[in-house]
This record gives C-alpha cells, sequence and structure tokens, in this order.
C-alpha cells in the first residue's frame, strides 16, 4: 500500500537525522517518545535535557487540533509531564468522530515564541505544492488568505526563483534563512519519499527556523529503498482503528500470507454478512448493500484475494461464520460469498476451503437461521458452483448460486429480501 | 495525450522479463482474433539472449529474447508497446529506459508497489515526450479483435465468451484489473461488446488517468459509448467531470465510482488499492458520483443498476441507428495444452519416470510418506532416511543406527586406498569436486570396498545351505573364487580390525539374532587356521551383520532380503559413507595444494 501516516515523533527524527544532508548545519531540534512502556528515568537519562529544560507535552497519535481539544500542556516539568502523561495514557478519547485510547506522547522543550510561521509540501500528479504564511499556528483557518502556494513540477528545479513568491512579504532579515529552510525542507521531502509534510507552526530560534508541531506521511512502497534512511519506522493504524479478538486474528493470517485477507466487523448485529473475492468486487458488495438502503444491517467488510490455499481460507471462513452466527435471535440472517470472474484463480480450489468451514459450523448456521448466496465466476466455476449446490442438499442449509450469467451483486438484492421477508 | 487509438492488429509489442503464461496468453488471444502477426515481437529478459518457444496457434514459434532494453528496440523498430512485468522494485527503471527509446510509444507497468516518486518521473516524461503509460499495478488493457496486455481478460473461455475476439462498440476505462473481468461480461451482456477496454491500476498516481483515456476513446470513431468504473479516494474522476463540462466527451458516458461503504467505517480506512483510501469529502464515491451525475454521465443508483444503465444507453444508441451490426464469426479453436487437458480429465499421458521414495506434491515433501517435519521433530538420523528411502519403511531404532555406524566407520580409510588415491590425484590436476569424486567413486568394485555386497552374497548362501565353514571355504576354493569378506593387508589374527569389534560389540548387544555374524566369525576361525591374515574384514562383517539386520528385524521377508542382497544395496552403504571422507580428502588437497604453491613461490624467490 501507499501513504501511511507516520508519528510526530517520526517525522521530527528523520527532520533531525537528515537536514544536515541538505543544509550543511544541523537542526537543534529535541524530541521524546513515551509510551506504557517508557521508564522515565532510563529516558532522562538517555535524553538529559529532559530534567533541565521547561517541557511540552502531547498525545502522539495521528489526529490534530491537540491545542484546541486542550491536550497539549505547555511549561511542565519532567515530574509534571510525567503527571500529565499518567493521567491520560490508556483513556479514551473522540476526535472527529473517531474514538480510541491514547498510548503515545511526544515531549519536547518547551519554546516560548511569538512567530509562527506555516509550511506544507504535498505530493501532487505532476509535482509538489508548496504552501507557505506567515501566519501560522492553530488559527491557520482563519488565515487562509494569507497562504501563499507554488508548484514545483516533477523534475524542475527549486530555485530562488521558484520560491520567491512564497517569501516575497516577508522581512528581508530573515528572508534569507526561511527561504533556504524551505529548500532544505523540500530536498528532504524528495529525498525521503515524503508524500505529505506539514509544519504547523515552526517558529525561529536564535534566528533560525525551528519546527514546534510537525505532521507527515511517507510512501511506503518506497520503503524497499528507504530502509537504512527510515530507521525503525512505524506506521501507526489510523486513530480509532481498534481491531477486535477476531478482526486481529485475521489481520495476523494476513500477514503471514502473500495472499489478502481483510475482514471488518461493521456492525455486530447485522443481519447481512460478506465473504467476498477480490479487491475491487468486495467494496462493490459493500457498497451495494448500502446503496440500495440497508447498510445498517451490514454485519462486516471481508475480502479475500491473491490466491489465498485452501487452508488460509479454512482459516478465514470460520472465523466470517462465527461473527455472522454469533447471539441468535430467531430472525433471519443472510452470507453472501460473492466475487467477479476471475482472471486466474481457481474457483472450486478456494471454495474448497469455504465449504469445509461451512460444513463445520453447520448447526450454528441453522441456529441463526443463515441463508448463503453464491455467485462466482473464472477458471473452474462450474465445478465450485456445483461443490456449492451439493452442499447445500447435503447440510440442508439454503444455499442459493449463480455463475457470470448473472450480475455480480444481484445476491445482494436477494439478501436484502431474505431478511426483510416476513419470518 | 488524447489522440485515439494506441493498437491495432499490426501492433507488436517487447515483453520486459521473461513470463511464459501471459506471453501465450497474448499469442492464444492472437490466434483466436485471426492474426498473421504475433503480437510479442522480442522478450527483454536481462543477462539473457537467444529464443523461447512459444505456440502460436497449433505451430511453435520462436520469439528473440535480448538482455537489454535497447538491443530489443533496436532489433524490433516496429514493436511500439513496452509491456512491463519487472517488479516494483525495478520496474520504474526498466519502464524509463523504455520510454526513452524512440521506437516505444506505450509502456504498459503490471507491477504493484511502486514508489510514487518514481511514477511521477515516468508520468513527467510521458507527458514531455507524448507516450502514454498505462499502469502501474495493472492487468493492462485490450483491444477487442486486435491486441492484449499479458494476462487482460483472464482465460481463453472467458475471451470468447466476452467475445473479445472481435470488435464492438463500447470504449470501457476502470481503475481495477480484476473488476474489469467482471465488466467485459457485463458489457457483452448487454450491448454489442468492447471495442477497447483498459484498467488504469490502483495507484495513487496511475501513468495515464481515467479522463485520459476517455478523451482518447471519443476520438475512436468505432466507440460509440464509454463506460467508466472509478474508485473512491483521489480526484481523478473530477478532471473527467471537467472535461463533461466543458462538453469536449460527444459520446454517452456511463459510470459508477465504487467505495460508497467507506462512510460507514468508523475510522479512515485504506481499501485493496493504493488509492482508494477515504480522504476526504471530495474523494468520497458519492461526491464524485453525483459530481458525475451533474456533469452529464449517466450514474446508476447503485452498482447494481449500472448494467441496466449501460444496457439503456446502447439501447437508445441502436434506436437512433448509430450501431452498425458486428460482423460475428467464430473464432477458431485454440488447441489445449496438454497440463490443462489432463487436469480437465480429457487426456491422458503416461508419465516419464515413476518415483515410489519421495513426494514433493503436498505442502512439503515426505520420504515413504513421512513428511519432513515428522523427521526433523522426531530427531530422525541419516540411518532413519536410508531406511525410509532405501527400504521405504521406518526401521527400529538399533537398525537406524547401525546404519548410522557403518557409515561412520567406512567414512574414510586414509590416502592409501585407491579411491582416496584416485580422488587426490584428480583434484591435484586441478579438476573441480564433482570429478574428482567421482574419480575416486569409481574405483570400489571387488577389490576396493565393494565386497559387502558379494560378502552377504555368498555367506547368506552358504549359511542357508547348511554348509560347515569348511565345506564352504573349501568349496570356494575350487571355484577359484576368493572369500570375500575375509582378508586384510595389514591386519592379523592377533591383531585384529578395531572397526570390526566394534560391530560385533554393538550387535551382540543390539540385535535379537546375530546368527550370520556367528557364521561369518567360525568361517574366520577355519581361515585364520589356513593364513594369519584371513581375518574377517569390515566388508565382512557388514555384509554378515546386515543379513542379520535384515532377517533379525522381521521387518522383510524373504523375497525382500534376496532383492535387497542382490541389487546392491549394502555397497550403497559404502559409497555414500566413503563420498564424505573423499569430499574431505579433496578439500584437505586443495587447502595444501594452495600452501604448496605458496611455498614454492617462495623458494624461487632469489634471497
Amino acid at each position: 500500500m501507499a501513504r501511511k501516516k507516520i508519528r510526530e515523533y517520526d517525522s521530527k527524527r528523520l527532520l533531525k537525522e537528515h537536514f544536515k544532508r541538505f543544509s550543511g548545519r544541523d537542526l537543534p531540534i529535541k524530541s521524546a517518545q513515551v509510551t506504557e512502556s517508557t521508564d522515565f528515568n532510563e529516558l532522562a537519562e538517555k535524553e538529559p535535557w529532559l530534567s533541565s529544560a521547561k517541557l511540552v507535552v502531547k498525545p502522539d497519535m495521528l489526529f490534530g487540533k491537540r491545542g484546541k481539544s486542550g491536550l497539549v500542556a505547555l511549561n511542565l516539568n519532567l515530574d509534571q509531564v510525567a503527571d500529565f502523561v499518567k493521567q491520560r495514557l490508556g483513556k479514551e478519547v473522540e476526535m472527529g468522530g473517531c474514538k480510541g485510547p491514547i498510548t503515545t506522547f511526544i515531549v519536547e522543550p518547551f519554546i516560548p515564541h511569538d512567530q509562527e510561521f506555516y509550511l506544507n509540501i504535498v505530493s501532487e500528479r505532476l509535482g509538489c505544492s508548496i504552501s507557505f504564511s506567515e501566519c501560522g499556528g492553530i488559527e491557520i483557518e482563519e488565515n487562509w488568505d494569507k497562504v501563499k502556494t507554488i508548484f514545483v513540477p516533477t523534475g524542475a528545479t527549486f530555485t530562488s526563483e521558484v520560491c520567491a513568491p512564497l517569501v516575497a512579504t516577508i522581512p528581508l532579515e530573515i528572508k534569507g534563512e526561511i527561504e533556504e529552510f524551505i529548500q532544505s525542507v523540500f530536498a528532504l521531502f524528495q529525498d525521503l519519499d515524503f508524500t505529505f509534510l506539514e509544519m504547523n507552526p515552526f517558529t525561529l530560534v536564535d534566528g533560525k527556523p525551528y519546527p514546534l508541531d510537525m505532521r507527515g506521511e511517507l510512501d511506503d512502497t518506497a520503503a524497499f529503498k528507504n530502509f537504512k534512511k527510515w530507521g525503525n519506522i512505524e506506521f501507526p493504524m489510523p486513530f480509532g482503528r481498534v481491531m477486535s479478538s477476531t478482526e486481529s486474528f485475521v489481520h495476523g493470517l494476513d500477514e503471514k500470507t502473500s495472499a489478502s485477507l481483510k475482514f471488518t466487523v461493521l456492525n455486530p448485529e447485522g443481519r447481512i454478512w460478506t465473504m467476498v473475492a477480490g479487491g475491487g468486487a468486495s467494496v462493490i458488495y459493500a457498497d451495494t448493500v448500502g446503496d440500495l438502503g440497508y447498510a445498517s444491517e451490514l454485519g462486516n467488510y471481508a475480502e479475500y484475494s491473491g490466491a489465498p490455499n485452501e487452508e488460509e481460507v479454512l482459516q478465514y471462513a470460520r472465523v466470517v461464520i462465527d461473527c455472522a452466527t454469533s447471539d441468535p435471535d430467531g430472525q433471519k440472517r443472510a452470507l453472501v460469498i460473492g466475487g467477479g470472474i476471475a482472471n486466474f484463480t481457481d474457483v472450486a480450489a478456494t471454495f474448497n476451503g469455504i465449504i469445509r468451514a461451512l460444513k463445520e459450523k453447520e448447526s450454528k448456521l441453522k441456529a441463526a437461521r443463515m441463508n448463503i448466496y453464491v455467485r462466482r465466476g473464472g477458471p473452474n466455476y462450474q465445478r465450485g458452483l456445483a461443490k456449492m449446490r451439493a452442499l447445500g442438499e447435503e447440510i440442508g442449509i439454503p444455499i442459493e448460486v449463480y455463475g457470470p450469467e448473472a450480475t455480480m451483486t444481484g445476491i445482494c438484492k436477494q439478501a436484502i429480501e431474505c431478511i426483510t421477508a416476513a419470518a | 495525450m488524447a489522440t485515439g487509438q494506441l493498437f491495432s492488429r499490426t501492433t507488436q509489442a517487447l515483453f520486459y522479463n521473461y513470463k511464459q503464461l501471459p506471453i501465450q496468453r497474448m499469442l492464444d488471444f492472437d490466434f483466436l482474433c485471426g492474426r498473421e502477426l504475433p503480437s510479442v515481437a522480442g522478450i527483454i529478459n536481462p543477462g539473457a539472449e537467444g529464443f523461447q518457444k512459444l505456440f502460436f496457434g497449433q505451430e511453435e514459434i520462436a520469439i528473440p529474447v535480448h538482455s537489454t532494453v535497447e538491443a530489443a528496440c533496436a532489433a524490433h523498430p516496429t514493436a511500439d508497446v513496452f509491456i512491463n512485468f519487472a517488479s516494483f522494485r525495478s520496474a520504474a527503471a526498466s519502464s524509463m529506459a523504455a520510454l526513452k527509446q524512440p521506437t516505444v510509444r506505450v509502456v504498459a507497468i503490471i507491477a504493484e508497489g511502486v514508489p510514487e516518486a518514481d511514477a511521477k518521473q515516468l508520468i513527467a516524461y510521458a507527458r514531455a515526450n507524448n507516450k502514454v503509460v498505462i499502469g502501474p499495478a495493472t492487468v493492462g488493457g485490450i483491444q477487442a479483435g486486435a491486441f492484449k496486455i499479458g494476462d487482460t481478460a483472464g482465460t481463453i473461455d472467458n475471451i470468447i465468451a466476452c467475445k473479445l475476439y472481435r470488435p464492438g462498440s463500447v470504449g470501457f476505462v476502470s481503475k481495477s484489473g480484476g473488476m474489469s473481468n467482471e465488466l467485459y461480461n457485463t458489457i457483452a451482456r448487454v450491448t454489442d461488446g468492447i471495442y477497447e477496454g483498459i484498467a488504469i491500476g490502483g495507484d495513487v498516481f496511475p501513468g495515464s488517468t481515467l479522463s485520459d483515456h476517455v478523451l482518447r476513446f471519443n476520438n475512436i470513431p468505432q466507440v460509440k459509448m464509454i463506460v467508466v468504473l472509478g474508485e473512491l479516494g483521489g480526484r481523478d474522476e473530477y478532471s473527467l467531470v471537467e472535461a463533461l463540462k466543458q462538453g469536449k466527451v460527444s459520446k454517452p458516458v456511463v459510470a459508477w465510482v465504487s467505495g460508497t461503504c467507506a462512510r460507514l467505517f468508523k475510522s479512515e480506512v485504506q481499501f485493496g488499492h493504493a488509492g482508494a483510501k477515504s480522504g476526504g469529502e471530495m474523494e468520497s464515491a458519492q461526491a464524485k458520483n453525483q459530481a458525475l451525475k451533474d456533469a452529464g454521465a449517466v450514474v446508476p443508483t447503485s452498482y447494481e443498476a449500472f448494467e441496466t444503465a449501460i444496457k439503456e444507453t446502447f439501447g437508445k444508441l441502436v434506436e437512433e441507428g448509430k450501431i452498425s451490426s458486428v460482423k460475428e464469426f467464430t473464432p477458431p479453436q485454440i488447441p489445449e495444452d496438454l497440463n490443462i487437458a489432463i487436469k480437465s480429465g480429457k487426456v491422458r499421458a503416461p508419465t516419464h519416470i515413476i518415483s515410489t521414495i519421495s513426494d514433493d506434491r503436498g505442502e512439503e515433501p515426505c520420504y515413504a510418506g513421512v513428511p519432513m517435519s515428522s523427521i526433523v521433530e522426531q530427531g530422525y538420523g541419516v540411518g532413519d532416511v536410508i531406511s525410509l528411502l532405501w527400504f521405504k519403511r521406518s526401521l527400529p531404532r538399533y537398525c537406524t543406527h547401525f546404519i548410522e555406524i557403518c557409515i561412520m566407520l567406512c567414512a574414510d580409510h586414509g590416502p592409501c586406498v585407491s579411491g582416496a588415491h584416485n580422488t587426490i590425484v584428480t583434484a591435484r590436476a586441478g579438476k573441480d569436486l564433482v570429478s574428482s569424486l567421482v574419480s575416486g567413486l569409481l574405483t570400489i568394485g571387488p577389490r576396493f570396498g565393494g565386497a559387502i555386497d558379494d560378502a552377504a552374497r555368498y555367506f547368506k548362501d552358504a549359511y542357508d545351505r547348511g554348509l560347515t565353514p569348511y565345506e564352504f571355504v573349501e568349496s570356494m576354493k575350487k571355484k577359484g573364487i576368493r572369500v570375500p569378506g575375509i582378508g586384510h593387508r595389514i591386519k592379523r589374527g592377533d591383531n585384529r580390525d578395531k572397526r570390526v569389534e566394534l560391530l560385533q560389540l554393538f550387535a551382540r548387544t543390539h540385535f535379537p539374532s546375530v546368527k550370520y555374524m556367528e557364521y561369518a566369525v567360525q568361517v574366520e576361525t577355519y581361515t585364520l587356521s589356513k593364513a594369519n591374515n584371513l581375518v574377517l574384514n569390515v566388508d565382512g562383517a557388514i555384509g554378515s551383520l546386515f543379513l542379520d539386520l535384515l532377517a533379525g528385524s522381521g521387518m522383510f521377508t524373504k523375497q525382500e532380503i534376496d532383492e535387497i542382497v542382490g541389487i546392491g544395496y549394502l555397497n550403497g552403504l559404502f559409497v555414500l559413507a566413503r563420498s564424505i571422507g573423499l569430499i574431505g580428502e579433496i578439500t584437505d588437497m586443495i587447502n595444501s595444494f594452495i600452501t604448496m604453491l605458496l611455498k614454492a613461490e617462495l623458494l624461487v624467490v632469489p634471497s
């Protein structure tokens, strides 16, 4: 996959480690990461400035607007920082509709300042856009008209002329420093395969630019050429994405195989469950249930692709069926085993794992009044579909089976009709 | 981009990184369409040159293989499509090399995971030089009846079902390669079929965009309507919206953007494609569908209604008389590959080789039915592996331990035996390890090491016939045969071979019966009375004790024992054991030879 957000701590670490290569001077920023496993005494030994400087502490969880949400504490000593962290570590917060516990903090020296600049670099199709403003900080959105943006086409040299519109209005005595800083950061952005970088704000310390707040995204497909430069980089899950035990089980399966196995529970009490082959098709099945007006009944999103072997499919299907059949309530449910027309996946072979799981879970399926809908095409589909039909007769569960002659999502409609029909 | 047709019935491609299946699938498609010229002109396989044999219908053709992009382009100046099957690590560099060739016009990149910055370099170069990049992360594309990239459209059955062997009237472009196959079917069901279909790939920045291809389709007279399947994430669809608003697209467009379900997810979500990431409202499927609809595209209410929308749009064109009827023809039958025909049960073929001892078809290899994991986990030794592979059964531990002792005892016996001598000479002559080893092994026979089988044969025959040692030895003498397993160059009656003693001690302690060995000892007693050097040697000891192992373990029938002794399994034991020693002699020789050369050099340096 591609663009991945990284923690502020890592953004600043990469900036500090590589800045000198592009500007010829060190960037004297300091920061430390605090998590559940941090021992403050050890940390203070490794980072002596923690004990002498006044500090800032804030959550480092890939969400913004921390200042506005009262999650930033300024001008503390280390004990106060430890106290601040203790009170909030593991506590759930809600940010922009996503709920999740805070697990990671960043601690930095407190830098009193009056100037706040804004810098933002985004990778776009034909180049990169660079935005800059003298009025940065938490009021940036109110001052959006003061933000200047330039576009640097792919392959173009980032000269002073190109940069000029950004820094045209700033006082002459700081103009040179800021221009040089933007150029160095842009070179570093490209060298380290950043796709997004934002400093809001950066300020001046002893006349030199100094980032106070930073966000970054890396292109993780470039990991193969950057693993040395990136060092021990972490790509955390988006904030609020907390995996249930079943989801993490499938996530574990997915990590171990070259195939792709995805499973997200959307509504544990939903009555329509899906298990769909193919990345593109799986999204469309979930869409269709929603677009036909039954989003609230959709239990999950599930995708398997990249030719998982029978054993992997079996383990995966067990999880999906367990979730789909939990807490029977006497009402009908539907399981959609869908897929497009495969290019080269042997349909009969992948169905073997699903069929084994369905056989194992016969009684659970019956208890949940499950109706199964199958649609798939591709190599050997006739045999795969015939096996599915035979299974229905064998275990006595209603199974409707369709091939490439039917529309791909017709079974979504049928599943909806099934669960809405009078019981 | 824009302009029109990318491919024709005479388009030829260069194929980077040899992959037999996709090339064969391209050639099968060619044959199906009645193309006269194969669509693959040459293959680039870094570091290799020559030819690859492939089928063009029933015939075999040889496609030239080149080691560099430049050489291939020079050799095939009319091949203007470059199909890149390189890995994500090297796809960008080889694609750039191809774009820089004046003969290459279109580059298709299959690899998924090409870094964004590299893809952007390709995009910038292609734009500046008026070339087309399809992909990365795509299956490719197809012009019905004319040209197909790699694995596009799946199996031959599917291509026939979708009538892709002849052109229809629909231009189709999607992000997803998997879904493009589904749509070829859908479109074939409700229209006269595909004219051209392109999957642009699922990356954030595809080399060419949905709108690039829509605008191109608009310029192709045979394309009468356009079908677009987009995806949440990115803003690509908005350039299509702009083109529609500006009236740049005169043909009807039926579009659907998938990913409306993203809002059901509680946190930010990344679907299978790198570009399919829920971002701001603008990038949502809902917003894009609405914008496309507002700009004049036919947008259904759900994917389920997509097929109907395509059908109705096509129906209108038919009513308006804009669709001329397609010339149908029956495509020729593609000869089936043997392995596919076998799999489907249509033909059978005799096997060339039979192996009953090991099986590599499952998840892990098996020796005589015992999976490798049990062999390792249960602490099996070399003796157990030998019993599985030579005798096809698991022997009791004392037996396999005995086999191991035999191997250890026979592994080496100094440089003054014929095998070691030959090996050393060969190694000193500068030959390689295998040659040196084999030259030593080839001396194994009646005079050197190869007496185990003979000893076993004669001892068994004499014992089974109830001959006394006297009768046995004298009958051999009469026939002029020396008793195998008896006699040693150095060892004497009062200076027995330590190895023989060790074997006998082990067997007496662990074997249920040692009757053959006892018989051999009686024979030795008699021969010693004739001459002091006629002791039971290692060959004789192993030969006789192996008879006891076979007979005493209760694991072999009488017939099996005769077979084992007859075939010469036991000399195999000596060959195996002595290979260990001979390889040691070779490495020793290489090391000391180098030392010797160094010394010789020192001598010639004047002091």
